[in-house]
């Protein structure tokens, strides 16, 4: 077997730990099907993965998930990590998320953490409406990090349902004494894209939303980092997704199915699993890594589109979600002849405003459904 | 300008780390990585939180007496650096 020319080795590893969590956000980014994964990896699989991963050159490291404090074994991981040299993050959502858990994760050399505040966190929905218990939970937790010297980084998906409180979301994160607040829209991946019509905010929405960003912003030149992402339906062009296609980041499931982006479970690809080969095979070598790299797989308009190398023909999940074929453009582009299905979902978000009875949480329950209803 | 006697300190959200695979000190921070070249990675390996900058100047010119202009090399690194947020000093 060949292998391509000068592959770049995976800077990123990103550890999604576990599927199992808390809370039933319907903008999750994890796949519908996350019912279907295989058993979780054990301790010594997740040390194997990262030390071969270490190895070829790896050297940031995010624990997600689902939510990462529930393994158990999450500081062994971390310790680990550490050992090997890593630069390590963890993203999550904070329920569960103690004093002394920081105090712990510190110890074993955690570099890093995001908390990922959830509105369907009962904590955050009260927040959002003023309580105060709510609050002193949020703030205990906050002051824990600080103290551990973590900088505050916050991070909140928007959608049509809370983006109008953005500017409590603003407040809220000041009185924290967060350092950057992410204020992200849902990525339409996953349990969001299953519920998109519900989360898509309006334009309105969405400039109203800005505009206070941008306000809060100059009214705070040296405040905390506001950072908003809009959704990528409103662009023009499409994200560079993953920076390209297997080309420095490399994402484990749970169950050890290897992903060149944490969505690419929906591919209809055969992603190779860390239980049967190491780490440099499946970057180098598998068919599944190598679908997509450089830009011979490109069909029109991309091929011969002289951005391509800015974005990459952009996302292969929403290419696939939305197209049925993973090597078209990504149809955010206005230059796709499949834009129109963009643009209807827009003028649905814009024209009806109804709170929909029919989102659907993520739980393994609801996975389960769809997979059994799905032929 | 950088103070001669003032010491500068790594942030502390930043790793400093010699990096096998790519044969060069590097930068790891939260949302990525830096590469430094090698008289930038010597220098900053040499950043403690108690050394001036005078007393690095004085080290690394000891330890390179053939290079010339190295306090000045130092000078203009610590100002990106400080530019950079990569270190305080004080
Ligand atoms: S988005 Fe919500 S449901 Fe999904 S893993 Fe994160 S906290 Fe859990
Ligand atoms: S045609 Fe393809 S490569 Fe060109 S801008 Fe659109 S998505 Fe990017």
């Amino acid at each position: 077997m060949t292998s391509p020319p000068a592959t770049s080795p995976p800077l990123w590893l990103l550890a999604e730990l576990t599927y199992r969590c808390p809370l039933q956000c319907p903008y999750c980014s994890n796949p519908v099907e996350l019912a279907s994964a295989g058993t979780e990896l054990n301790t010594d699989d997740w040390f194997r993965v990262m030390q071969q991963a270490r190895k070829m050159g790896a050297a940031q490291l995010g624990f997600s998930g689902g939510e990462p404090l529930v393994r158990q074994d999450l500081e062994l991981l971390v310790a680990e990590a550490r050992r090997l040299g890593f630069y390590s993050n963890l993203i999550t959502s904070g329920v569960g998320l103690t004093g002394d858990r920081v105090g712990a994760l510190r110890e074993a050399g955690l570099d890093h953490i995001q908390i990922s505040f959830q509105s369907t966190d009962s904590d955050i929905s009260e927040l959002l409406s003023g309580s105060r218990k709510a609050f002193a939970h949020k703030l205990a937790m906050a002051e824990a990090v600080k103290s551990a010297g973590y900088p505050m980084v916050l991070n909140f998906v928007l959608h049509r349902h809370n983006i109008d409180q953005i500017e409590q979301i603003i407040d809220l994160s000041h009185q924290l004494g967060a350092d950057y607040v992410e204020l992200a829209n849902a990525q339409y991946h996953g349990w969001a894209l299953l519920n998109r019509d519900d989360l898509m905010p309006t334009k309105e929405q969405l400039d109203r939303a800005e505009k206070i960003t941008n306000a809060w912003r100059e009214a705070h030149p040296d405040g905390m980092r506001l950072f908003f992402v809009v959704p990528d339906y409103y662009e023009e062009r499409p994200k560079p997704c993953m920076n390209g296609w297997a080309k420095m980041f490399l994402a484990i499931a749970p169950d050890g199915l290897a992903l060149p982006c944490h969505s690419a479970r929906s591919l209809p690809l055969d992603f190779p699993n860390v239980r049967d080969h190491d780490i440099s095979a499946i970057w180098n070598d598998s068919a599944a890594f190598n679908a997509y790299r450089g830009f011979d797989w490109m069909q029109e308009p991309c091929r011969s589109c002289p951005e391509k190398e800015q974005d990459f023909g952009g996302c292969r999940c929403q290419a696939f979600a939305l197209t049925g074929d993973a090597s078209q453009a990504d149809p955010v582009c206005t230059k796709s002849d499949q834009r129109n299905q963009i643009d209807a979902a827009l003028t649905a978000a814009n024209c009806h405003n109804a709170v929909s009875a029919t989102m659907q949480y993520r739980s393994w329950s609801a996975s389960q459904n769809i997979i059994a209803s799905t032929p | 300008m950088i103070d001669p006697v003032s010491i500068p300190q790594l942030n502390k959200h930043f790793r400093l780390q010699w990096e096998e695979a790519q044969d060069c000190f590097v930068l790891l921070y939260p949302e990525g990585m830096v590469k430094l070249n090698e008289s930038a990675g010597l220098i900053l390996s040499c950043v403690d939180g108690v050394k001036t900058v005078e007393a690095i100047i004085a080290e690394l010119s000891e330890r390179f007496p053939q290079v010339e202009g190295i306090a000045l090399d130092i000078e203009e690194f610590m100002t990106t650096a400080s530019a950079q947020h990569w270190v305080a000093f004080s």
